[in-house]
């Protein structure tokens, strides 16, 4: 059965690669872009005009560090002037209050703060950056002051998950909305330092566990999105909701992708804003048409009841785990590799402290 | 400390907060509510209910009003309409 094509819900504009922290866990491709191959503002400019008027309703300004670029008021508001809802996704470092004020201003709506770990010693040392969690703290308050709502997003491994209490309790003390708890994902960088972030089964109890407490103790006061990693998982995510089916990523040389990780999957081809339009490349893009809808499914996914709620699962974990991009994302205990995937976690997650290697341009 | 949970209860006056806004998506011809990294799409009812948020009207007036617009009685929708403005509040759209 084939699904019919929607216009895109949201897009993620990854504006730059360039950024002050150097998680081990990053969601940019190990291979950075330059500065020298960042799109211009009137490229930019464009692209947000071009994903209006396809129907995009939301635009995450993301990066690398999005507030390196010092354009980056101009493109918020003209998000804003076309009508798009517009969300900063940041590490905060670089922000002060006049920047903060620029970017309300032109319209932004809503920022998304990173956190590294629970305090300074924690935060630091993941973000290898000296004196950042600090400066979070300050980001915060300021982003507080001026009632902008706040969603405190912390990527959590084997060596933060126990501090997930200190986490929430910092999320409520910080005036934040929503807190995401999100678990590295292993892709790009998180696979290359996956056996030194993967955490323990007993780890990842003990957190969803604190979770749960907090969330009912919370309700109506901080909402918490909460994901379990799927190396621990017994069925997998719809990932992106569905390939190509909802969103976009823009990556600071211009290429279209169905995800921020699709350039690891080996066989696609991807497109640039510069060379054909937005709406022509989410319509008949090659790398969008290869996993949207049903029809390329393998068994177990093509007779599966769940296919049309999970989409198959996640596309960069099957060709990370198994080779093949088109198999059954393992994560999902009817995969004939989720085996595979157990065992990988029994076998590299380790209670310990070992050096993960920083993310470096 | 974060804020308290909000209680819908006939006094509030709903608002929306910083961050949330209630817009009409032209390429779907659907009313949306646009959130922090959500968005939720609306049923015939809850764009009613919505539309009717306007930062004076409380819980109460925001019944009335509705009873009037259905031609249906107060007591008939005063739960569903509550219970609409309260799961809207936990989930952050909707503020006092």
């Amino acid at each position: 059965m084939t699904v019919s094509i929607e216009p895109p819900l949201a897009m993620l504009a990854e504006i730059t690669h360039r950024c002050p922290l150097r998680c081990p866990y990053c969601s940019n491709p190990l291979e950075l872009s330059k500065r020298s191959h960042e799109l211009s503002t009137k490229v930019w400019l464009n692209i947000l005009d071009e994903a209006s008027e396809l129907g995009i309703l939301q635009v995450h300004f993301s990066g690398g560090e999005p507030t390196v670029r010092d354009d980056l008021t101009v493109l918020i508001k003209h998000a804003e002037k076309k009508g798009l809802y517009s969300n900063l996704i940041t590490s905060g470092v670089l922000i002060d209050k006049s920047k903060l004020d620029s970017f309300i201003d032109s319209g932004l709506q809503h920022i998304q703060l990173s956190i590294q770990g629970a305090d300074s010693e924690v935060g630091d040392y993941i973000g290898g950056f000296p004196g950042g969690h600090q400066k979070k703290l300050e980001v915060a308050q300021l982003i507080h002051d001026v009632d902008l709502p706040l969603t405190l997003n912390a990527v959590v491994h084997r060596h933060n998950i126990g501090q997930i209490k200190k986490i929430i309790n910092l999320a409520e003390k910080l005036h934040a909305q929503r807190l995401e708890v999100a678990n590295v994902q292993y892709y790009g960088w998180g696979f290359f330092n996956r056996k030194n972030l993967l955490p323990t089964r007993e780890q990842l109890m003990e957190a969803t566990e604190e979770v749960n407490k907090a969330r009912d103790r919370l309700k109506g006061k901080l909402v918490i999105d909460y994901v379990v990693p799927d190396y621990y998982a017994r069925r997998p995510k719809a990932c992106m909701g569905g390939w190509g089916r909802r969103f976009l990523n823009i990556n600071p040389a211009g290429y279209v992708l169905p995800c921020h990780a699709a350039e690891t999957i080996p066989g696609l081809r991807f497109e640039r804003v510069t060379d054909k339009s937005l709406s022509e490349i989410w319509y008949h893009g090659s790398a969008f048409e290869a996993f949207r809808g049903t029809d390329w499914m393998p068994a177990p996914c093509s007779t599966c009841d769940r296919k049309e709620i999970d989409w198959g699962g996640c596309r960069c974990q099957a060709a990370a785990i198994t080779g093949r991009p088109d198999a059954t994302d393992p994560a999902c205990e009817l995969s004939p590799d989720h085996g595979s995937m157990n065992s990988i976690a029994q076998n590299e997650s380790k209670p310990s402290q070992e050096q993960f290697q920083y993310r470096r341009m | 400390m974060a804020k308290t949970r909000i209680i819908m209860t006939e006094k509030v006056v709903p608002v929306f907060p910083k961050g949330v806004r209630l817009k009409f998506d032209k390429k779907r011809k659907q009313w949306v509510v646009l959130a922090p990294e959500r968005m939720f799409v609306l049923d015939e009812i809850g764009i009613s209910v919505m539309h009717c948020v306007d930062g004076k009207s409380n819980v109460d007036e925001i019944v009335d009003s509705l009873s009037k617009q259905f031609k249906a009685p107060r007591e008939e929708i005063l739960d569903d309409v509550v219970e609409m403005l309260q799961d809207m509040a936990d989930k952050g759209v909707l503020d006092e």
